[in-house]
């Protein structure tokens, strides 16, 4: 299993800033557009962190005139610029699947400080 | 020249390529593997090398063996494997082989035994479809036909629910990621047969243009 970290460790990143499900954060990605990069900003509620090492994902919900987007993204993946915690969020459990179900009020988080 | 190496399963993971992809991959601690004997046409009537890898206890070894070590002038090795090479007077006797036989881009062939899977079904086993789960089918995971009525008999080679696993495999054509020949690592992407732990055989790929 340590072999398997020695080979992890040169993807890892690090100085990445702490944030868990229920905080609200801000993605920076790199995106290609016919041969041009720029970076795109997704903002939304973490409602899953899974996996360690450099397999570990999370997954970041918003809602969007009226449809909710999730989209999945490996933490220490290179074509991540930057990740925001824009807000900390009290939540009493690890995977948020229940706001897939609640809108509006309902959906709200409240927030930790 | 024929390139092969043995090497133990450590296990898979990921790593990120230059455009920030995910590749799959198996990380294999592959030698340092041990040249014991040199079979060439004058003596043995074919050409080849065996390796040996992974030390073992002197206690371990009977007196046969023993001598068989001390005429390569190696210390006892756990797993002997012979790999058939085109031009035997490259290696010495005791030579060392390291990862650094494969670099990144080089493609292998992965030998190995497979896990073993019990018996197993003819879905699991030969990838057959299965019947309707619902709708009163009665029919769920059977293997189908057996064949016409005619000959009164099912002939040798239908493929039917037994055994599965345990046998040796090989996997063709396996892209070389990354070598490390400091840790003695090989990264392979995709999957390879066998436990963790397990030995493999790694071989220059014959589909290798």
């Amino acid at each position: 299993m340590d072999l398997i970290k020695e080979v992890e460790k040169r993807n890892l990143k690090e100085g990445l800033p702490h944030f868990s499900s229920g905080d609200t954060v801000k993605v920076h990605v790199k995106v290609v557009e016919g041969g041009r990069e720029r970076t795109q900003a997704f903002e939304g509620v973490v409602i899953r962190r899974q996996g360690s090492g450099a397999r570990e994902t999370f997954t970041v919900r918003r809602v969007t005139f009226g449809i909710g987007v999730e989209r999945i993204f490996p933490v220490h993946s290179p074509s991540i610029n930057k990740i925001e915690v824009v807000k900390k969020g009290r939540v009493r459990r690890a995977k948020l699947y229940y706001l897939r179900k609640r809108t509006g009020k309902a959906a709200r988080i409240k927030e930790r400080r | 020249m024929t390139k092969a190496i043995l090497a133990r399963k450590i296990g898979m993971t990921q790593i990120y390529d230059e455009q920030g992809r995910v590749v799959p991959v198996t990380v294999l601690e592959a030698g340092p593997c041990r040249v014991v004997q040199v079979k060439s046409t004058d003596s043995d009537g074919y050409n080849s090398i065996q390796l040996g890898f992974v030390d073992q206890k002197e206690q371990r070894v009977n007196r046969p063996m023993k001598g068989h070590f001390q005429q390569a002038k190696v210390n006892p090795l756990r797993f002997l494997r012979e790999f058939q090479v085109e031009d035997p007077g490259q290696y010495k006797l005791g030579q060392e082989i390291k990862a650094d036989r494969f670099s990144a881009g080089d493609y292998v062939d992965v030998s190995a035994v497979a896990r073993g899977k019990g018996f197993a079904g003819s879905i699991k086993k030969m990838g057959f479809s299965r019947g309707p789960k619902t709708h009163g089918s009665h029919y769920h995971r059977g293997p189908g036909s057996l064949g016409s009525v005619a000959p009164a008999r099912v002939f040798k080679g239908r493929r039917l629910p037994g055994r599965m696993g345990g046998w040796r495999r090989t996997i063709q054509r396996l892209l070389i990621v990354d070598s490390d020949a400091g840790k003695n690592l090989l990264l392979v992407k995709g999957s390879v047969p066998g436990p963790r732990g397990g030995l493999l055989e790694i071989k220059e790929s014959v589909k290798s243009r």
